[in-house]
């Protein structure tokens, strides 16, 4: 241990050490009404963290022995992770003072469960892996059932917990096998002994690792759980489970993939095309029978997360340029449409149902326009951003020779968006009724406006998000 | 055979038998007792490796806290352990199937095991050479030297699991008196009591 690596690990302590200095402050003060502050407070730090990151360091640096890893990579994943944490959470916190759900752990567990992605998306060790992702998923589990006197909250909170403790028994036991076979935890002496040719035995490992990872991020068939804690938990919780863990988990697929079984691409390539292809045709498919919008966002998130999967599976440089810039703008999408999904509500109760859509227009054609980008975007109808970050990862697979998977691709995002238009054709042409209102706090209004406007403006050069992904994929392939 | 094969044999036999009985016992009481045998002998087993650390471990965290835990966990919780058993019973066939098929193919994967040939040099390239320094002290190393990143990570995740069983059942109730020590000890006698003096056969 030397100060330098203290220094690489900087952004983490920093996180970490206000964490717990803002618990202490809590719970020695005035407890909740303190916690509007904190999350400003907290959301601050993110932003400050992400611009310390995004803005110094360059190079690749190993720490602590190689558990580590701080590079390109990690540092775009990091960026990402941080300012969709904030968004997230100065979004939905009107939404849970007037529900009375603002607790002062709130900010702090969202604090922690971002300190776990940060070290996921670094990881360069198995242990140093399971630990970040341990952290993050406790972490969420408690905020999943935040609304304790809620049955349906407190049925999300545990069946994220059972199925997420069953995951990361698959991802222990893989990762045994793994160390079994190659007699170290480390990333890079795995690589250095699996270079030609994979034993059944380690072939074991790395699929056990692989479904594990699969249920963090929610792909198809190891989806279950995503629609029933996505209903449960309140609202802005759901929002954050949209965004932040999805990129942590694709990110750290991606960094287990190519730092540790760089060399054998055709193993786990077909794992990710398989959970990629069953993921979209599920999420394009069982989207359209839903009521709830919250249940719909869920299995949108599943098809999203398929196309995702395309670029890591064809196991190129582009491909993971194509996967994270995918990611990035997949973030972006949600946080504006949940901004609106959180100011949806009825004699001041929140709703979710899809009817209560009808005729929005009618009321507040801004926000109804807005939200009409929005669902475009997400849908991938050009010339929208999210047009373009399908056309990435399908570009990818055309690129590494895997049409069929690129046609599937594009078959699945014309089914999906039929349910994406349909929730346009309800909120203009929908059955005449007496609309929902949608009451927003400022920052909500201004995360609506400012990402669909993002989503029409950022076609001209992406917000130069691409040069650094290209930055970060070439540090992570090579 | 000698007195290490003796209790080898010994030890493995008690802590196989002991661990069928966890399962099969029908008083969860029992079962529980059954578990406490099982980690002690265990804890022989490790004793016979060298790992005496890990032994004592076994006896102190396992037997002395978790053992105890479960066993107030199992008597203080109302769970009908018959209804249980009988919601199993359906589900038990198709589990079996698969537990099975999961066996089997495990069984392939090991049958057929290699392991990289680096393997043994880079596993022993982690610890001390067992030659040099005894087992507490190369724990102590790897812990808190080589994988202290690992172990305060380790404590975030306990402080996160502390922080969500508080805040998932704390309730602060308004209607009930709480003890205030500073308020007691400053009670005057003088104003909080009255003496009298009962004369017999009176009474107030």
């Amino acid at each position: 241990m030397t100060s330098a690596d203290f220094q690489t690990l900087l952004p983490e302590i920093v996180l970490s050490g206000y964490a717990m200095a803002a618990l202490m402050v809590g719970v020695y003060t005035t407890k909740d009404k303190l916690a509007p502050a904190l999350v400003w407070a907290t959301a601050g730090l993110f932003v400050a963290l992400a611009l310390y990151i995004g803005a110094g360091g360059s190079g690749e640096r190993v720490v602590f022995g190689g558990l580590f890893v701080d590079d390109p990579f990690a540092r775009f994943a990091k960026v990402t992770i941080l300012l969709a944490a904030a968004a997230v959470l100065v979004m939905g916190q009107d939404y849970m003072v007037r529900r009375d759900l603002l607790r002062f752990e709130y900010p702090i567990l969202i604090a922690l469960a971002v300190v776990g992605m940060m070290v996921m998306v670094s990881s360069a060790d198995l242990m140093t892996l399971y630990m970040g992702l341990e952290l993050q998923s406790l972490s969420l589990y408690v905020v999943a059932s935040l609304r304790r006197d809620s049955a349906k909250s407190s049925e999300a909170g545990l069946k994220y917990f059972v199925l997420g403790a069953l995951s990361s028994g698959l991802l222990l036991y893989g990762a045994s096998l793994v160390y079994g076979y190659s007699g170290t935890t480390q990333f890079a002496g795995i690589l250095s002994t699996v270079k030609d040719g994979v034993p059944l035995g380690l072939l074991f490992g790395l699929v056990f690792m692989l479904a594990g990872l699969a249920f963090k991020v929610s792909a198809a068939p190891f989806h279950m759980w995503t629609p029933d804690v996505y209903e449960g938990s309140p609202t802005p919780v759901t929002a954050f489970f949209a965004t932040a863990p999805k990129v942590a988990a694709m990110a750290l697929i991606a960094r287990l993939v190519h730092d540790a079984f760089g060399g054998v691409p055709g193993q786990w390539g077909q794992v990710l095309a398989g959970l990629a292809v069953a993921s979209m045709a599920l999420g394009a498919v069982a989207a359209i029978g839903q009521k709830d919008i919250k249940r719909l966002m869920a299995y949108s998130s599943i098809a999203h997360m398929g196309y995702a999967l395309i670029g890591l599976s064809v196991g190129t440089a582009y491909g993971v340029q194509a996967t994270m810039i995918y990611m990035a703008i997949y973030v972006t999408m949600n946080v504006g449409t949940f901004a609106f999904i959180l100011s949806m509500e009825r004699n001041g109760r929140p709703v979710s149902d899809i009817a209560s859509l009808n005729q929005f227009a009618k009321v507040e054609p801004l926000k109804a326009l807005a939200m009409l980008v929005l669902l475009f975007s997400l849908a991938g109808v050009p010339p929208m951003l999210g047009f373009f970050g399908k056309f990435y990862v399908l570009k990818a697979a055309v690129d590494a020779g895997m049409v069929w998977l690129a046609v599937v691709g594009a078959v699945a995002s014309v089914i999906g968006a039929f349910y994406y238009l349909r929730l346009v054709y309800f909120m203009y042409f929908g059955a005449e009724q007496e609309p929902a209102e949608s009451r927003m706090a400022p920052v909500q209004w201004v995360m609506l406006m400012a990402v669909a406007a993002i989503m029409l403006v950022g076609v001209i050069n992406l917000f130069g998000i691409e040069p650094a992904a290209a930055t970060a994929a070439q540090a992570l392939v090579r | 055979m000698t007195v290490f094969d003796f209790a080898f044999y010994a030890f493995a036999s008690v802590t196989v038998a002991a661990g069928l009985m966890v399962t099969i016992s029908r008083n969860p009481v029992h079962s529980v007792l059954w578990l406490i045998l099982t980690f002690l002998s265990t804890s022989g087993l490790f004793v016979l490796l060298g790992a005496e650390f890990v032994a004592m471990l076994l006896i102190i965290v396992y037997v002395g806290a978790v053992a105890v835990l479960f066993l107030f966990v199992v008597m203080m919780l109302d769970i009908d352990f018959a209804a249980l058993k009988g919601e199993l019973a359906r589900y038990m066939p198709l589990g079996l199937l698969i537990g099975v098929v999961l066996l089997m193919q495990i069984a392939i994967g090991v049958g057929v095991w290699q392991a990289a040939p680096e393997a043994e040099a880079l596993r022993k390239a982690v610890a001390p050479a067992a030659a040099d320094v005894e087992n507490t002290r190369a724990l102590g190393m790897l812990l808190y030297d080589r994988y202290f990143l690992l172990f305060q990570l380790s404590g975030l995740i306990l402080l996160v699991a502390m922080i969500g069983a508080i805040l998932l059942t704390l309730r602060h109730r308004k209607d009930v008196k709480r003890q205030n020590v500073l308020q007691q000890m400053w009670r005057d006698p003088a104003k909080a009591m009255e003496l009298k003096d009962v004369k017999p056969g009176q009474g107030l």
